[in-house]
Parts: structure tokens; C-alpha cells; sequence
């Protein structure tokens, strides 16, 4: 293995330039009014943005003080996605603009005296870096020998220089370490995913089924409103997680199952509501393929035979049963959307697709309603090359099931040793932080030192940007434009994300980033426009519509151009699937060599002495992006490791104590991580927030503290189906004794 | 007018997003904060309750902190709202110290702060930032005095508590349980 | 198990995660307050019953140390406050239900009092001074002919700071610790302890020291009384008291509690008096010297632990 780089931390020549703009953490001024009351509404005008603290991108306006400082982000009462309520970490968004350890200039790696560190560039010098090296690959290797890992609002401009360039190797993690699976699943079964945001009913549902996502701290917004506007309408809630989730201190039921052993509870309900009859015969005779295989299919899975499995009561698993009939089809068995577990998702996720085909609830009030989008007009752009291989070709067969690219295809594809029908040999890396989101962390890392050219474009010094050659600083969504956000909803809608301030330091939007990229790499036709709101304006004009007026409104609401929200009685219904059917029983997986009938199948169990890994969020944070934003650190500073209480007690561990957890491959955790004992975690699992036990010295307040989930994820599960990485089959073990509070270096 | 608040415990998901809204509105500094969250988890697994509370100054009806005030400083206004007036403070801590709740914090720069029911926002009609930006909708505020008003209703129909009532303040921040 | 925690990460420094919001200065003033108001209590008392003679030291020469220390305690009360500029708020208003507003009044008649007071006896420490201006000695005379009026502001006034050391804490009800209507009386009472004690320290009269070892003897008895009272009383109240008593009684105030307040502070200096009224000879400043000791470590562990006894979380 060459080891062509070592892993050094971002150091900093030239450190009297960082004395330049302490933003972050300041203490305002307070202004007083008669009668001893502060009065901070004292600003002027607002400005509209979209949310870029996760993907629900809610539409919201800015508000400055009269100074010119921007004083706070408040939601858009228009916007579907959050109507007018952001949520903590949307609100905590300033945090992000005003940290004082953002990314402030491009930088180049370079080595003095045997030490690699980077050093300051000027943004022309650090495109160019980069477009040689691109340039060479594609000589070298043919363009899609280049690939992309992006996430977020700003991945359109650096697909566009990809697709022009050549290369359509570009993967986002929100596929094969998120909802993959289950869009797979979906798109299987329906012939349609269940889009971002989800097109769940939630709101007017009368039962609403939780498999592990945890709604209220998944904190994914109009969900969890929603959610407790059932809640007021009575809405029975049944949610299983073997942790007392907030969503299980909220519901009727809690079925508090052993982990990885869902697929036996979803197949006993089909058990038990076609047995009994629960099932929406209407619907599944007039809209359904493969009922009956599928009744033969669960003959057997009876509620005792899961009992087994589950430790789930059968009583239990039979009155949750009759409770979903009774709402049929107001009945939403949830698809969740970080799914990776246990690399059988994608067929757990099928069984929740047919559970909800049996109730009825696909395209019906209270389950899933059919989205709507404003279709805008694109600019009309030369053809893009044709790239003659993809990721697919990268190691063919595998993942027949994916529909978009793997990101670990591609990093598998990185590394020689697993010869690859072509080498990956240079990435660009926008708004994901790798080191984090993709377990096994060893072998990204094996796959970097491979590699010719990194390039990391970020806002923070986070973890990836260490090991990249080039780090190129990106401004705050605050400090932007983007692309107009028109993600489907009930109703079509559009938003606009514009600045709300000039971008601080030296860093520059994303447009302009892969725009002046393109210049230098010969690919002017493919960005017509000079700046992000030329094309903006371009856009709207064509709809009818005006950039100045939607400054005005933020977002833009447009009726439906048909009542078709729900499938009406009776009306015919043509599934985009092959058969334009729901399918239950799936020929095409069946053609695939998959089980067309989703299966259970046991897992692994902890060793004696070890837990099961689960992770999962905290309302305040968003994965590893916020941790070291001042507002929101100031809610959480560091997670913990929930300890049921019995196994505190056997390890004699206290609340508050710091301890290092290793994993069944002896990972020892870098830094240690506070215990907490609570009753709200069975005995055989220990829980974790994942985002922090962060690594990157350079992000003050995150440094070291609490321990890292993703560290410990070095045994995955992969999905066959479409290369998900399952990453719950992960056993720790604790290391009580000199655990060191304070983090190491 | 006698302004009061209402907080449901079983329907908050304890997400802070009122107390960062709180922050943000009122300029609290880092580091400091005018309303929290308590989750209190009782049972045994996997026989469990929990209660999740946004706290904050419960504006006393017989409030302790205004009558130990040596100047005046801490004082009702209108609709029972308490009040801390900066340039009257001396920061003596005296408020601090005699509230139950723990709800006052000396402010950098010198005099003590306090939620305030965002009189500012109600003057012009608004609710309290923590109301308007909180996800579950389950704070409630408004006049006791009108039986209209969001939180009169929801006390008429919910059951609910105060906090450590026993301290004599009569305080004004509900829990619906 | 009932888990009650803070998840917002509230930490706004002094109140979390237990109220710390005052230091050694409260307690100090208190003290200084306490002791202050014992020895111009005495000084007046003896005086008004016609006694100046006999108590020199507790009717002239103790009262010079009070403006001294009420300045101190002036001074850490100001150290302690945190918004200074707005100190003059605290004499713009009268607030009679604020236990801190009367005491900053109080201190306010009862300090020049005190200066007068001793104005008038400097000549018992410095036989040679002299006014420098014709209007001191004016007024010398004046208060000099007044002098009984004075004693009188002088003895009600020292009442109501002793009272109000005392007060000031118990006020706050919401520190369970603190709320206790024994807190009054027995800070009043260690304040004439450290008062007579004072007195004693000073006087090199046996008669005088005598009388004031019987008069501190009493006050000890109370004390203890007043303590043990206390106690009995957290431990049948609200949970909440329960709670606040366990600090003293196993907790992480038992040792110094009950060895420097108690034992070093009340016990021990009440039996060296005992002996040394049946006329064993024990050095004469131990004692004394105890006792102010032990009525300093109250005020400190009693403020410090009161800020961490609470109603919730
Ligand atoms: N605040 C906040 N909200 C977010 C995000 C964020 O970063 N922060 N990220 C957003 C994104 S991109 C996503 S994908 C979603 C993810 O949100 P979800 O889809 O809700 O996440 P999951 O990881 O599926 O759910 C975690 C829960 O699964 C439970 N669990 C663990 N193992 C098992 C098991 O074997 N069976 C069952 N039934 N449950 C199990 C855990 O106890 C935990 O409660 O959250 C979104 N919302
Ligand atoms: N162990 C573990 N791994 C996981 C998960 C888990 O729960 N546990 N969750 C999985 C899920 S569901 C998902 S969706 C993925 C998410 O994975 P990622 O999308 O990688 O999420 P983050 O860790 O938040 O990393 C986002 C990066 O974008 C940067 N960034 C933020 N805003 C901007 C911007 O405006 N411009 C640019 N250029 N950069 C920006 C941040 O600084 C950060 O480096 O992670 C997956 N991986
Ligand atoms: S859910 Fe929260 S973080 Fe995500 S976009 Fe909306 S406000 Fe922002
Ligand atoms: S914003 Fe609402 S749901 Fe969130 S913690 Fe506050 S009160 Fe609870
Ligand atoms: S809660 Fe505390 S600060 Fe608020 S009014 Fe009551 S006593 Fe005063
Ligand atoms: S700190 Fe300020 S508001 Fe509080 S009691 Fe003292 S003067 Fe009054
Ligand atoms: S009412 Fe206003 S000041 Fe009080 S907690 Fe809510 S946001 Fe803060
Ligand atoms: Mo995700």
C-alpha cells in the first residue's frame, strides 16, 4: 500500500490572517425601553432563504438588526415544509454563519520539511490546482475516473460540471447510508419512492406506525408537527423501538422489540390482517398483484412464532393489528428514512410497503397522498458527453437493485486491491462529511491514500477537509443564492434561498465555485449564466413569474392542477410499475435473484460482555454538521452512551462518568464518552446520538467531544439489493478504568 | 388581563427549538438561557412514563423575587407580566436567590434577566417566540381574564399542574398532563 | 428509576448546576453586620442603664471597632453586587418587604451613628486629640447632650441589623435551607455572641470580662438551642427540608458543620468560659477568639449551603 498521505490535520501557515473575524459567540448589545423591557424587534426588513440545517429545507425569512448583523431566522408561514415553525436546529442557523472556525480561505496541501499541512491559496491558484489534476485524470483514466460525493442544496452546480465534464459517477450519501432501501422498496412495490419531503399523511392519519424512526428527534419538521396535530386528533400511535424513543413516550403502544428483529413483527401482522380479514379487500383485489402468494407466503408467521423472535406479546401484536384495520385506510405504517440496518432493508422495507398496500393506505387520506411539483423550465445546455461506464461498471452484477449511484461502490472502486474494472483516481467531496457518514472509516481512508486528487468544498474544517488536497471554503447558506427549492408537496411550491449577507472571509457560493472550475476546465457552455441569481431569474421569467416578487414572498404556493391528491373511489389506477399494479409479490426481485416475498431472516447477536450499537438523533443537531455551531452547542455539547440501568450496575458504572467503548473488532473509541444511565434503553443495546467525537482540532468546540458512533461501525451489513450499508450489527464492550476525561490529541 | 402560559407535556418532544428562539429573540447571550426543558423518564423498562416540560419564570401572582427587590427593579407590568428594568438593577442577586424556580440569570452585563412573556411581541399582538416557533404547537399563551383566549380554553378542557405550588408564589406557567 | 434531567443544557453560570450566585462576600457582610450590631447593641444597652463606667470597654472602646466594620461589610456588599454603576438605586427606594432594602437603610442610619459614637469617646483612645475645626466641637457637643437619644437609635437600630442578618436569608423561602423562621433569632444571637465576645478580647477588667462571659454563656445556650431546633424542624417538614437537613447530617456540610460551628464555635469556648468562671486559668483570648471563629463559619456555611438546597431537579 502506498501510503502516499498521511493523516494530518489541517495547520494553518500564515496564522495572523485567522485573527481576521471572531464572529461567532458574541454578546449583543440590549437595548431598553421604558418599563424595563428589552426590545430586540427592532429590525429591519427580512430576507427570504430555504433551511440548509438538513434536507427538509424549510423556507424561511431572515431577520438583520439595524446594525446589519443578521439576528434571526424565522419560518415562512407559506411554506408547506414548515409552516412558519423552524425547527431548533433551522432556528440555531445563525450559529452557522457566526462561527468564528468556519473554513475562511482555500487551501493547498503541501509538504515542508516532511510535515504535510496546507497553506492559504488564492481561489484562482487553488482552481487551477485542481482543473490540471482533473484534466490529467481524464487524459489518464477517462473522465469518469472522477467521482462525486455531494449532499444538500448546493449539489446541482457541481453535477452539472460532473455531467459536463464527463463523468456521472456521482453518489450522495443520503442513498446507500440513508433512504436507499427504501425508495428501492417502494419504488418496487408502487413503482414510486416516497420522495423528500415524504408524501406521508401523517396529519390526518388515525394510527400511525413507527418502525424505528423516532419523529421528534428525527426533528424532520412538518413530520413532527404533524405528527402532534394527530396526536390532538386522537390519533392512535403504535411505535417500535427498542428504545423508549420520545415518539414511544407519546403512543399507545410501545413495542419495546429486540433489535433486529422487525421483519418477523411485519410478516406476523400481515399474518394476522389478512388471516383475519383486516385487510382492505376492495383495494388489494382492485389495485394489488400477488395476494394470494403472499397470503400463502405468512401462513405460518403467526404472532406466537414472532413472540419468539420479537419478545413481542401476541396479544399485543394482535390488538396492534386490529387497531391499524380499524383506521384502515387512515392508516400510515411510516417508511421511515434512515433505513441502512441490517443489509436486509431493502426487504424490510418491502414489507412495509405491503403492509400498507394491504391497508389500504397508499394514495389515501391518512396514509400517503400523492405529491405535486412545480415543474420549472431548465436552461436548454449543450448534450453532456455520454460517459462510457458508470458505477455500475465499476464491479458489474453487484447492487443490481440500485438505482442511483453507491457511494461505497465508488470508494470500493478506489482501491486497487479490489480490482475494479476501472480505477477511481480523484474525488470531489461538497457538503459530506465522509469521514463521518461512511462507515468503515479504515477503508475510506485506504481509499484516499489511492487516490491523485481530493477536493473537499465545505464550510467547516470538518474531518474530510483533513484529508483533502485542496480545501475550498464555501459560504453559509445564509450568505447565497441557490437553486429554487420545488420539492414535491401537497401543494406544487417554490422557494428562494437569496443572501442575507455578504459572504464573509474569503469564501464564495457554490455556483460561483464550480462555475469558475468549469472556465478552467473548458466547460463555459455548460454555465451560461455568470452568477446563480442570473439563472434564477432566467427561470422565473420563463414560468411567468419574477425573481423581485418572490424576494418579496419567499415561497410561491400554486393549486393543484387536478384534485387528485388521494385516489378517488373507484377511479383506475395505472401503478408506474411493470405490471402498473401495486406488487406485492415482486417478479422483478425475483428476476433479480432476490426473494420476491420479503423473508426473516436471524441476525447476530451480541457476545457475552457486549451490546448492540444504535444511534440515532438528537432534536438539537443535525448528524456531525452542527456540533460545533455556538447556538446549538449550547443545547447539547457532546452526546453520551444510554446504559440501561441493570447493565450500569453489573459494570458498576454512575451517571456522568466518562468511559471508552471498543467494538467486537477492537476499535477503542477516541475519546470518552459520558455514561448515562437510563431505563429508556434495554439491556442488551446501548444507544448514541451519532455527529460527535469529533476528530478535526480546528472546530473549537467539538474537539474531542463525546465519542463517535461511525468510529465504532466497522462491520457492515450490506444490503445485496442495492448496496445500502447496514451498520447496526455492531457490538461494544466498555472500558470503565482511566478513561481520561480530558480528550487526547 | 392576567397573562399566563401553558405548557403540554405529553405532546412537547423536548427539541429546545423555544429555548434557541427564546436566545435568538431576546439576544440572550451565549451560554445563558431564559426558558429550559426538563424530561423526567419514570418506570422500569419497558414500563415507562415520560414528561417533558419547557420551563420558564412563571410571572408569580405572590412572586418572591418582586418583593425582595431592594430597588424596585423587579416589578409587574401589565397582565401580571414580571419584569426586570436593567437600569434599576444593582445585581445584588437577591431576586436570584429567592426564586423557586431558578428562573432569573445575572445577564453579563451586570443586571439580572428574565423571560419576559415577550411583552414586547404581545404589545404588538404577537405571541412569545418561544409560542410561535415551537414545532408541536404545545405552548399556549394568552389572557386568563378572557375565556377566549388559546390559553384559557385549553386549561378548561386539559387537566394540568403548576410547579412546586407548595412555594406560595401562585405561579402562572401551567402543564397540561 | 425516575430520571429528571435537563436536556436544553441549561448552564447559566450562578444558577447551574446549583445556585452559587453569592460568594464570601454576603456572608462576610452578614457577619461583620452580626458582630457590628452586638457590640453597639451592648454599648448602648450599658450606657442607657447607667453602666458606662463600669463597661468601659462595652460602652467606649468595642463600639470603635463597628464603623470599622461596617465599612467592610459595606464595602464586600458592594464587591459583591454586579450591575455598580446602580448601586445609588438601592437608596433612591424604600422597599419595606425587601429584607436587602431595610438592611441597606438600617446600615445607613446605623453607620454614621456608630461614627458618632465613637467620635465621642476618641478621647478614651487618643487622650490628646483635638478637633481640627470649631464645628466638630460643636457638634461634639450637641451629640454629647444628646448622647441618651443616641444610645437609644443606636440600641434599635443595632436590633434590626442583627435581626435583619438573620432575616435576610430566611426571607428567601425558596431556598429550603434558608426557610426557617430559627434563622433570625439565631443569627441575632451569634451576633451578640461575637459582640460580647469581642468585648471580652478587649476589656482588660475582670468584672467586665466576667459579666461578659456569663452574657455569651446564655447566648451559646440558646444558640445550641435555636440549632437543635432547627434540625428538629427540617426533619418535620416537606421533603425538600428533609433533603436540606441531610447536608448537615451525613452530607458534604456534616464535618465542617458540626466541627467548626458546634463543637470549635459553641461547645468548646461555652466550657472554657465555664472553667474560667471557676476560675481555672485559661488563657483569656482563646475563647473569644472561638467564638467569633464559629459565629464567621455559620454565616458561611449556612449562605453557601442554602444555595445549593432547592425545590426542583
Ligand atoms: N434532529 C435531527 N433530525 C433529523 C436528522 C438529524 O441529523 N438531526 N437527520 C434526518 C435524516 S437525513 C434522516 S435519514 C432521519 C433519520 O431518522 P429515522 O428514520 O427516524 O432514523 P432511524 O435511524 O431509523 O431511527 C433511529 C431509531 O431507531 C431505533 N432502532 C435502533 N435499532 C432498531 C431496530 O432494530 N428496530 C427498530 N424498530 N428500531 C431500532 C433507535 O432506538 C432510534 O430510536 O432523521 C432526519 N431528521
Ligand atoms: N454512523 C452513522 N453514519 C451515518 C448516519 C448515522 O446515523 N450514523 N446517518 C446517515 C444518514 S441518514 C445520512 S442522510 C448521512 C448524512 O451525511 P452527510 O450529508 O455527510 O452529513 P453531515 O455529517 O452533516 O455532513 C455534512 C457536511 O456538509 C458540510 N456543509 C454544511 N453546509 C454546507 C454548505 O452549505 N456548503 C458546503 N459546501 N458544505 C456544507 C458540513 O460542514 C459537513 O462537513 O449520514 C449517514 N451516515
Ligand atoms: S427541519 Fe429544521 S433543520 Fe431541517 S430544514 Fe427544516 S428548519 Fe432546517
Ligand atoms: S419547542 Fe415546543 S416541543 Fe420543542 S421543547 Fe419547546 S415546548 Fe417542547
Ligand atoms: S418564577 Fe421566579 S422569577 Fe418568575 S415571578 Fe416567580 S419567583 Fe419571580
Ligand atoms: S438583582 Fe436587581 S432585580 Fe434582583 S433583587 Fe437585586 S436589584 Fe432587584
Ligand atoms: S416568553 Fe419570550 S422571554 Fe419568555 S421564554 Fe418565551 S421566548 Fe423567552
Ligand atoms: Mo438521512
Amino acid at each position: 500500500m502506498t501510503s502516499r498521505r498521511e493523516f494530518i490535520r489541517i495547520s494553518f501557515l500564515g496564522a495572523g490572517a485567522l485573527a481576521l473575524g471572531t464572529g461567532g459567540c458574541r454578546i449583543f448589545g440590549t437595548d431598553r425601553l421604558p418599563g424595563g423591557i428589552t426590545d430586540p424587534e427592532n429590525g429591519k426588513g427580512r430576507i427570504p432563504t430555504y433551511c440548509e440545517l438538513c434536507f427538509w429545507k424549510c423556507a424561511g425569512w431572515v431577520y438583520k438588526t439595524p446594525e446589519g448583523d443578521i439576528w434571526k431566522i424565522v419560518g415562512n408561514d407559506d411554506d408547506q415544509h414548515c409552516n412558519g415553525r423552524l425547527c431548533p436546529r433551522g432556528t440555531g442557523g445563525t450559529g452557522m454563519y457566526y462561527d468564528g472556525d468556519r473554513l475562511k480561505r482555500p487551501l493547498i496541501r503541501t509538504s515542508q520539511r516532511g510535515k504535510q499541512v496546507f497553506r492559504e491559496a488564492e481561489w484562482d491558484e487553488a482552481l487551477a490546482y485542481i482543473a490540471v489534476r482533473m484534466k490529467k485524470i481524464s487524459s489518464e483514466y477517462g473522465p469518469e475516473s472522477m467521482a462525486l460525493f455531494t449532499h444538500g442544496s448546493g449539489s446541482s452546480n457541481f453535477i452539472n460540471l460532473f455531467r459536463a465534464y464527463g463523468s456521472a459517477n456521482i453518489a450522495e450519501p443520503s442513498y446507500a447510508q440513508c433512504r436507499g432501501p427504501r425508495d428501492e422498496a417502494f419504488i418496487a412495490t408502487f413503482g414510486e419512492e416516497v420522495y423528500s419531503p415524504e408524501i406521508t399523511d401523517i396529519r390526518d392519519t388515525r394510527c400511525l406506525v413507527l418502525i424505528g424512526s423516532h419523529i421528534g428527534e428525527n426533528m424532520h419538521n412538518s413530520q413532527v408537527q404533524e405528527m402532534s396535530d394527530a396526536i390532538d386528533k386522537g390519533a392512535v400511535i403504535i411505535t417500535v423501538d427498542p428504545r423508549f424513543s420520545t415518539a414511544a413516550g407519546k403512543s399507545k403502544y410501545w413495542l419495546p422489540i429486540k433489535p433486529a428483529t422487525d421483519m418477523a413483527l411485519l410478516l406476523a401482522w400481515m399474518h394476522e390482517i389478512i388471516y383475519n380479514d383486516y385487510y382492505d379487500r376492495k383495494y388489494v383485489e382492485k389495485y394489488c398483484l400477488g395476494f394470494d402468494q403472499l397470503k400463502a407466503h405468512v401462513r405460518d408467521f403467526t404472532p406466537e412464532w414472532a413472540h419468539g423472535i420479537t419478545t413481542i406479546a401476541p396479544d399485543i401484536i394482535r390488538k396492534t393489528a386490529r387497531e391499524m384495520a380499524n383506521a384502515s385506510p387512515a392508516v400510515l405504517v411510516h417508511p421511515g428514512r434512515h433505513v441502512t440496518w441490517y443489509g436486509d432493508d431493502t426487504q424490510r422495507s418491502r414489507a412495509i410497503a405491503i403492509l400498507n398496500a394491504l391497508l389500504g393506505s397508499w394514495g389515501r387520506r391518512g396514509g400517503f397522498y400523492r405529491p405535486a411539483r412545480y415543474e420549472l423550465p431548465s436552461p436548454v445546455l449543450p448534450a453532456y458527453p455520454e460517459p462510457s461506464r458508470t458505477w455500475a461498471d465499476l464491479f458489474p452484477g453487484k447492487y443490481p437493485g440500485a438505482g442511483l449511484p453507491v457511494t461505497n461502490a465508488l470508494i470500493d472502486g478506489s482501491i486497487p486491491e479490489n480490482n475494479p474494472a476501472y480505477p477511481i483516481k480523484g474525488w470531489i467531496v461538497n457538503a459530506c462529511n465522509l469521514m463521518l457518514t461512511v462507515p468503515d472509516q479504515a477503508k475510506t481512508i485506504k481509499a484516499i491514500q489511492n487516490l491523485d486528487l481530493v477536493v473537499a468544498v465545505d464550510t467547516m474544517p470538518m474531518e474530510i477537509t483533513g484529508w483533502a488536497d485542496v480545501v475550498l471554503p464555501e459560504c453559509t447558506y445564509l450568505e447565497r443564492y441557490d437553486v429554487l427549492r420545488t420539492n414535491p408537496h401537497r401543494k406544487p411550491a417554490i422557494a428562494l434561498r437569496m443572501p442575507a449577507a455578504e459572504p464573509m472571509y474569503d469564501t464564495r457560493p457554490g455556483y460561483r465555485i464550480a462555475r469558475e472550475l468549469a472556465l478552467k476546465l473548458d466547460l463555459e457552455p455548460w454555465f451560461p449564466f455568470e452568477k446563480q441569481e442570473d439563472l434564477l431569474d432566467w427561470q422565473l421569467k420563463q414560468a411567468g413569474l419574477s425573481l423581485d416578487e418572490l424576494k418579496k414572498t419567499g415561497v410561491k404556493n400554486f393549486e393543484r392542477e387536478n384534485d387528485d391528491i388521494y385516489i378517488g373511489d373507484d377511479e383506475e389506477v395505472e401503478f408506474p410499475t411493470d405490471s402498473g399494479k401495486i406488487e406485492l409479490y415482486s417478479s422483478y426481485y425475483e428476476q433479480m435473484g432476490f426473494d420476491p416475498l420479503p423473508k426473516y431472516t436471524p441476525h447476530e447477536e451480541p457476545p457475552e460482555g457486549y451490546y448492540r450499537l444504535i444511534y440515532g438523533r438528537a432534536p438539537m443537531h443535525t448528524f456531525s454538521r452542527t456540533s460545533n455551531n455556538p447556538n446549538l452547542t449550547d443545547l447539547m455539547d457532546e452526546n453520551s452512551v444510554w446504559v440501561n440501568p441493570k447493565v450500569a450496575k453489573e459494570w458498576g458504572m454512575v451517571n456522568d462518568q466518562y468511559i471508552r467503548l471498543k467494538n467486537q473488532d477492537d476499535v477503542v473509541s477516541e475519546f470518552p464518552v459520558k455514561v448515562r444511565v437510563t431505563e429508556r434503553i434495554r439491556w442488551d443495546s446501548v444507544y448514541m446520538v451519532h455527529g460527535f467525537g469529533h476528530a478535526q482540532k480546528q472546530m473549537k468546540r467539538c474537539f474531542g467531544k463525546g465519542a463517535s458512533d461511525t468510529q465504532l461501525i466497522t462491520r457492515i451489513m450490506t444490503d445485496p439489493v442495492m448496496g445500502g450499508t447496514g451498520m447496526r450489527g455492531n457490538f461494544v464492550t466498555f472500558i470503565t478504568e482511566k478513561a481520561g476525561k480530558e480528550a487526547e490529541s | 388581563m392576567r397573562y399566563a402560559m401553558a405548557a403540554d407535556t405529553l405532546k412537547c418532544v423536548g427539541c429546545s427549538d423555544c429555548v434557541v428562539a427564546c436566545q435568538a429573540e431576546n439576544k440572550v447571550p451565549i451560554g445563558y438561557c431564559r426558558d429550559w426543558i426538563v424530561e423526567v423518564t419514570d418506570g422500569t423498562y419497558p414500563v415507562l412514563e415520560m414528561e417533558i416540560r419547557s420551563e420558564r419564570c412563571n410571572h408569580c401572582v405572590n412572586a418572591p423575587c418582586v418583593r425582595c427587590c431592594p430597588t424596585g427593579a423587579s416589578r409587574y407590568i401589565e397582565g401580571g407580566i414580571v419584569v426586570v428594568v436593567p437600569d434599576k438593577c444593582i445585581g445584588c442577586g437577591a431576586c436570584i436567590a429567592s426564586c423557586p424556580y431558578d428562573a432569573r440569570y445575572p445577564h453579563p452585563a451586570g443586571y439580572v434577566d428574565k423571560c419576559t412573556f415577550c411583552a414586547h411581541r404581545i404589545k404588538k399582538g404577537m405571541d412569545p417566540a418561544c409560542v410561535a416557533v415551537c414545532p408541536t404547537k404545545c405552548l399556549y399563551f394568552g389572557d386568563l381574564h378572557d375565556p377566549n383566549s388559546d390559553v384559557s380554553q385549553v386549561l378548561r378542557k386539559r387537566k394540568h399542574k403548576t410547579l412546586v405550588p407548595e412555594a406560595g408564589t401562585d405561579p402562572q406557567l401551567y402543564f397540561l398532563i | 428509576m425516575k430520571e429528571e434531567i435537563i436536556v436544553s443544557g441549561r448552564m447559566n453560570s450562578m444558577i447551574d448546576p446549583t445556585l452559587h450566585i453569592w460568594h464570601w462576600q454576603i456572608p462576610l457582610y452578614l457577619f461583620l453586620g452580626g458582630m457590628a450590631a452586638g457590640i453597639l447593641c451592648f454599648a448602648a444597652l450599658y450606657y442607657l442603664r447607667g453602666r458606662e463606667k463600669e463597661y468601659l470597654t462595652a460602652v467606649r472602646v468595642a463600639p470603635f471597632l463597628a464603623p470599622i466594620l461596617l465599612v467592610i461589610g459595606l464595602l464586600a456588599l458592594f464587591a459583591d453586587l454586579r450591575h455598580r454603576m446602580y448601586f445609588w438605586q438601592l437608596y433612591a427606594n424604600i422597599r419595606m418587604q425587601s429584607p436587602m432594602s431595610w438592611g441597606a437603610w438600617t446600615l445607613m442610619v446605623i453607620t454614621p451613628v456608630s461614627f458618632i459614637w465613637s467620635a465621642l469617646h476618641i478621647r478614651d483612645i487618643f487622650p490628646e486629640w483635638n478637633w481640627r475645626y470649631k464645628w466638630l466641637f460643636n457638634l461634639e457637643v450637641f451629640f454629647n447632650r444628646h448622647k441618651t437619644a443616641l444610645a437609644w437609635i443606636m440600641l434599635i437600630f443595632g436590633l434590626i441589623l442583627g435581626i435583619y442578618t438573620g432575616i435576610l436569608l430566611s426571607a428567601f423561602n425558596a431556598r429550603p435551607l434558608w426557610n426557617t423562621s430559627i434563622l433570625g433569632p439565631l443569627f441575632l444571637a451569634s451576633g451578640l455572641s461575637a459582640g460580647a465576645a469581642t468585648i471580652i478580647f478587649l476589656s482588660k477588667d475582670p468584672a467586665e470580662r466576667k459579666q461578659f462571659a456569663k452574657i455569651d454563656l446564655a447566648i451559646i445556650g440558646i444558640e445550641l438551642f435555636l440549632i437543635i431546633h432547627m434540625f428538629m424542624g427540617y426533619l418535620a417538614s416537606s421533603q425538600v427540608q428533609i433533603e436540606a437537613a441531610r447536608m448537615f447530617l451525613g452530607g458534604e456540610y456534616t464535618a465542617s458543620f458540626w466541627i467548626f460551628v458546634v463543637i470549635l464555635g459553641l461547645i468548646i469556648p461555652a466550657l472554657l468560659e465555664i472553667l474560667e468562671l471557676r476560675k481555672y486559668h485559661i488563657p483569656a483570648v482563646v475563647s473569644p477568639l472561638l467564638v467569633i471563629f464559629g459565629s464567621f463559619m455559620l454565616r458561611f456555611i449556612i449562605v453557601y449551603a442554602g444555595q445549593m438546597s432547592r425545590y426542583l431537579y
